[in-house]
């Protein structure tokens, strides 16, 4: 098919037919496609299979086994366990009692003892006693308590923990799942949603199971606000500046070099800038949201100048021209024409960069935001900006961080919440873009 | 919070030049608006602006100078004597600190008096006992030396704070005087205040310098600090990673080589899984996908760019690592111990970067004119030959550009690294095997201290230095190649 | 029929039927942009397609190697015949019409190679030499007939995006003939170049005729009627009318040709 002499090239067959070497070649191009459409299909693979495991261990987060236990406590039990030297461990006893009544009421038979109970659901009786302390007027009413089931209970529930896997130790014996399972089929225990971990704070190292979310959202909430507050302004006026009145000068240059290569700083050396800068030298408190969003302030900046420039770029010079032309000074076209009409651009691309700064993490691992245990919500305002506190990512690095199954899922379910928040803002800032994008 | 009354009535003060200093040219132009040389409101603006900016830089300055010239003063008045063996005078100053905000505590508390505070001797009382009842944190007995210096913190600063608040008043004052008097209808308003905006304008785009400025500075001092107590050759040429816990002792092996090795390693994996699949991915987008695929398959890939490197952390850690450990691990072919290594970052760490090795390499694809592809095509080329021998060269310095992008980004990525890579610094070929990088190590050695002066701590500035420079000038190679390669098309 | 100029009297005896077009309509998308065209281009001819802009002229040149498929939108309907064959049959693959229908673009787009690679890349793909004098033999064939081998014979290993912008479009001519092709269509070779660079391009196209049928797409009149020995007018995707060259140009049947040729449209 090589012919030396070009004449019987292969080219010169008749068109209708197609030559063996031409068959090569198009086998080629198809394998070729096919490299293509292969590497786009694992890049769809790995977010598939991203999303499913983010959803298959993230979802247990947000229910929570719990016994419902309904009890009436006379003025005489009252009394009695008051006057007790283990004043805890007689409610508990009571608690037991009317746990056993209601199982026998159902027809069902198992012995347990407080031990178990303990190793269930934790210590009852201080529980009880607080509600019935607090609430003196409820006593000889029924009353139903909704408490928590330990962390490995729940993970029996979800299936995190199976009758093959578990360990006797001192939180749960194989023995006490026959427990749970009676009290499951008298619907005792049943699962619910786990409205504490959407409102509630971090819990210590050894219960999982009351670990919540809630704080660090706000703690993220005054973060973002210190981001918004300064990114957005400052990265305006530096976009106008350097889109608008800046000079073709060396300053100039060395702003956008400046620029373009602090976009592709590591976000840790952003967090070593925050530590040393902000902690070390000026001695901002530690922890503190005001610290963390100041770092994320400086990371952000680039992101939102350089898509802000790019919106000022889209408004067409004619308008420029048209305002200069009615006599407005440079500042006044500016200001009342093109930062206007650039304002919805702006404003997606400060969303994007804020959805960015988010879900940032190491910087503030750095100041202070991770291990540390966010217990309680701000008090107020500038509480909320000073005191230390974690945000969301951190939250969920610190309980990556801990070694227990139980708050590995609450990690996983931090993600969703975190995920919810960007995937909010990200289809706002397309939103945005979808109404007010005018093409010039 | 006196500092934000005093922001408050600098404020107030703008406020109040702004309307005085506009009824004022209003009532010379004698209700004629047409005689002014600006709109009122730029009279007014005048006043606020020359009332409040002075004032305020003053009150910045001040705030960044003050604890500078204190620490100083206080630090000159502790005598060697009182710095322990395994001190520094860092650390005594950082005690004084406390001691100092343990005095302010104990005052707020009413559990001391102002008087008591000044003058209290240890001698005399048990301070720290005191101290630590009213709910300060005190890490050791403080000694007298260590007492005075605090009391005199405190002096310094309170008289400081006061001294402040007068000087940014008057000049918020002096300001809003000068402004006013200079209003009158012949007077330019609206091209000084416009020049101040500009003046605005400029110190806001000057942050981007002062970021790098202020990167750069706390990088090096600390990083000078660091080879003063450490030598810069064992730190650079050293094979061993090995700080020693106790913070103090001399006992620490801090090489960073095993440590570049680890980064490298796990960037070389990453780039590894990214560099074909985005690159196929960029090519078949840009190429061979209809609009309708290509609408939807490339915002899709993009949002693995989006998604927050926290995710991927516990992705590696939770998700990959165990199932190579099932894979590769001692019940499969025995290569893996654990599930954190540089085969579970890598790979985590390679999903990342797909998209960013793709949708930079697609944007460097289509920058290829059209006619080099008719050109080929023309000649009889299929798509493939097109693409592979005209289209790729073509476009090969933009994809190198890409690439080194991608790699500095690897470098430099943090959290992935953290949570899947392991925490054992070593310098192994195995890549089942954990390893640890520079960014892991900087968290690691700065989380939780808060006292800089230990080897172990100030190490983490000459790693975070290491890494400023190579991603710096990756980077910076990257962004020149790019752009030269755009220039060549536009 | 119609009176032959002189200088296309021994050609026109000697030239058959290379191309034969039948009623082809070209869409893009709902745009009609080629309307009915049927023509009869000969070989060892140069045929001349000429009108306004947006005529169409290009839209249809690009039929006859198939160059629309690039584009997604376009559909093509009706014959094109090469040699007897349709080459829309679903049997013909474009990349083997593409080695025999070579093309040249309005710009020269030289690949960022060497010159040398340059024009070996399309025997290089099709597979047309055995070996490395094969190739460099072909290689130096293809530049001699583009009329550039003087010029670049000693520095074939410099990049083709250095020349200059006639030397380069005599270079995608060199790289076009290269594959042997049958057929030979022009966009507009000379739009991007100088007059001189124009003069020399228009006398390779003349020595070209002796091997090839060639179609050129011109904006220039006096171009089309110094090179081509036929020329075909389009209008608002019509072929209007297709006849000698001089013919055309002295006495053209249809009134809008005449009000082009004379400068009233277009």
């Amino acid at each position: 098919m090589t012919d030396a002499s070009m004449d019987s090239a292969p080219v010169k067959g008749r068109l209708t037919t197609v030559d063996a070497r031409t068959r090569k070649r198009n086998a080629a191009e198809k394998r070729f496609k096919a490299y293509g459409l292969v590497a786009i299909l694992i890049g769809l693979f790995f977010l598939v299979v991203l999303a499913v495991s983010i959803l298959r261990s993230g979802l247990p987060a947000f229910t929570q086994a719990e016994v419902q236990v309904e009890f009436t406590l006379t003025q005489e039990e009252f009394d009695a366990a008051e006057s007790q030297m283990l004043k805890t461990r007689a409610y508990e006893d009571l608690f037991i009692a009317a746990l056993q009544g209601q199982l026998e009421e159902r027809g069902l038979e198992v012995a347990f003892d407080p031990a178990a109970i303990e190793r269930l659901l934790g210590k009852t009786g201080g529980t009880i006693r607080e509600f019935f302390l607090e609430n003196p007027d409820r006593i000889g009413t029924p009353v139903t308590f909704d408490l928590a089931a330990s962390s490995r209970v729940d993970g029996y529930f979800k299936g995190r923990v199976t009758r093959d896997t578990v360990v006797d130790s001192r939180f749960l014996m194989v023995s006490d799942l026959d427990l749970v399972d009676a009290l499951a089929d008298a619907g005792i225990i049943t699962s619910s949603f786990n409205w504490n971990f959407i409102t509630g704070s971090d819990s210590g190292v050894d219960n999982p199971g009351g670990a919540g979310i809630g704080v660090s959202v706000i703690g993220s909430f005054f973060m973002m606000l210190v981001v918004l507050a300064l990114s957005l302004p400052i990265g305006v006026a530096a976009s106008i500046y350097l889109e608008e009145f800046a000079p073709q000068n060396w300053f100039t240059d060395l702003i956008e070099v400046n620029i373009s290569n602090l976009a592709a700083v590591p976000s840790i050396v952003f967090g070593i800038l925050g530590l040393a800068v902000f902690i070390q030298f000026m001695h901002l408190p530690q922890s503190a949201p005001l610290v963390g969003g100041l770092v994320l302030t400086l990371m952000t900046l680039p992101t939102i100048i350089i898509s802000t420039r790019a919106s000022l770029k889209s408004v067409p010079p004619s308008i420029r021209e048209a305002a200069l032309g009615v006599g407005a000074s440079k500042m006044q076209t500016v200001f009342h024409h093109v930062l206007p009409l650039a304002a919805p651009g702006i404003l997606t691309g400060t969303i994007i960069g804020l959805a960015q700064a988010l879900g940032e993490t190491a910087p503030l691992l750095l100041i202070g935001m991770v291990g540390f245990i966010a217990r309680a919500y701000p008090e107020g305002v500038v509480s909320g900006f000073i005191d230390p506190n974690s945000a969301m990512p951190a939250q969920i690095y610190t309980w990556a961080a801990r070694a227990d199954a139980g708050f590995y899922e609450k990690a996983w379910g931090g993600i969703i919440i975190l995920l919810i928040f960007l995937l909010t803002m990200n289809i706002i800032a397309i939103i945005l873009r979808r109404r007010f994008e005018r093409r010039w | 919070m006196p500092l934000l009354w005093l922001f408050l009535i600098v404020l107030a003060i703008a406020a109040t030049a702004f309307v005085l200093s506009r009824s004022r040219v209003l009532a010379m132009s004698g209700q004629d608006r047409r005689t002014l040389h600006s709109l009122p409101n730029y009279y007014g603006s005048n006043a606020a602006m020359k009332s409040a900016i002075p004032a305020l830089l003053v009150l910045v300055i001040w705030l960044l100078a003050q604890p500078f010239y204190v620490n100083n003063a206080v630090s000159g008045m502790i005598p060697d004597s009182a710095i322990a063996d395994s001190s520094s005078r860092g650390l005594v100053l950082a005690e004084v600190r406390r001691a100092a905000d343990g005095l302010d505590l104990a005052v707020a508390r009413g559990e001391m008096s102002e008087d008591e505070a000044r003058n209290l001797r240890t001698d005399f009382t048990d301070v720290t006992t005191r101290l630590e009842n009213a709910g300060a944190i005190v890490t050791s007995q403080i000694t007298q030396p260590i007492l005075r210096a605090a009391q005199r913190f405190r002096v310094m600063n309170t008289i400081g704070s006061q001294i402040m608040a007068v000087v940014v008043l008057l000049i918020a004052l002096a300001g809003a005087f000068w402004a006013f008097r200079e209003t009158d209808p012949v007077f330019r308003a609206r091209n000084t205040v416009e020049q101040g905006i500009r003046a605005l304008l400029i110190a806001a785009a000057s942050i981007a310098i002062l970021t790098t400025l202020g990167i750069v500075l706390s990088l090096v001092f600390n990083t000078i600090e660091f080879f003063r107590l450490y030598p810069a050759s064992e730190f650079f040429f050293g094979t061993n990673w090995a700080p020693s816990f106790s913070g103090r002792g001399g006992a620490s092996d801090l090489g960073i080589l095993p440590l570049l090795w680890g980064t490298f390693y796990i960037s070389i994996v990453a780039l590894i899984v990214a560099v074909p699949i985005g690159l196929f991915a960029a090519i078949y987008l840009s190429e061979y996908a209809s609009p309708r695929v290509r609408a939807f398959a490339k915002p899709m890939l993009e949002v693995l760019a989006g998604i927050p490197t926290i995710v991927y952390g516990l992705f590696a850690l939770l998700t990959v690592g165990p199932l190579l450990v099932e894979v590769f691990g001692d019940d499969g072919l025995g290569w893996m111990q654990s599930g954190t290594a540089v085969m579970t970052a890598g790979l985590v760490m390679g999903i990342m970067l797909i998209p960013f090795v793709s949708s930079l390499s697609d944007d460097i694809i289509n920058a290829v004119p059209q006619s080099m592809r008719d050109g080929s095509y023309g000649l009889g080329a299929t798509q493939s030959e097109t693409i592979r021998q005209v289209v790729l060269p073509a476009a090969l310095p933009g994809i190198v550009g890409a690439i080194l992008l991608a790699a500095s980004r690897a470098i430099g990525e943090t959290m992935i690294v953290v949570l899947g890579a392991g925490a054992a610094a070593r310098l192994s070929l195995n890549p089942f095997e954990a390893m640890t990088t520079v960014t892991a190590k900087i968290v690691s050695q700065l989380t939780g201290d808060s006292d800089f002066a230990s080897p172990e701590a100030l190490v983490a500035f000459a790693l975070g230095m290491t890494l400023f420079v190579i991603t710096l000038g990756l980077n910076i190679f990257a962004l020149y190649i790019v752009r030269k390669y755009r220039e060549q098309y536009e | 029929m119609y009176d032959a100029p002189h200088y296309t009297t021994q050609e026109t005896a000697v030239t058959d039927v290379k191309i034969k077009a039948k009623d082809v309509q070209v869409y893009y998308g709902e745009n009609h942009a080629i309307k009915d065209v049927s023509v009869e281009i000969e070989n060892n001819t140069v045929t001349a397609f000429i009108g306004p802009s947006g005529c169409g002229k290009s839209t249809f040149l690009r039929c006859i190697n198939r160059m629309n498929d690039t584009i997604d939108i376009c559909r093509v309907e009706g014959d094109i015949l090469i040699d007897g064959d349709d080459i829309y049959d679903k049997r013909v693959d474009p990349v083997q019409l593409r080695a025999k229908v070579g093309m040249v673009f309005q710009k020269p787009n030289p690949f960022p190679k060497s010159i040398y690679d340059n024009v070996a890349y399309g025997p290089k793909i099709h597979g047309m030499a055995r070996n490395k004098a094969e190739l460099d033999d072909i290689v130096e064939r293809a530049l001699r007939r583009g009329a550039i081998w003087d010029e670049v014979k000693d520095r074939l290993q410099a990049p083709g995006t250095g020349l200059s912008g006639g030397q380069q479009q005599r270079l995608c001519i060199a790289r076009a003939v290269a594959t042997e092709p049958e057929v030979l269509l022009m966009d507009e070779p000379c739009s991007a170049l100088d007059p001189i660079a124009t003069a020399q391009v228009e006398e390779l196209i003349d020595e070209l005729r002796q091997n090839y049928a060639v179609v050129i797409v011109t904006h220039s009149m006096q171009q089309a009627a110094r090179v081509s020995q036929k020329t075909a007018f389009f209008h608002l995707g019509y072929l209007v009318e297709y006849d000698d060259t001089s013919k055309i140009f002295t006495n053209p049947e249809d009134s809008r040709t005449e009000s082009y040729i004379t400068g009233r449209i277009g």
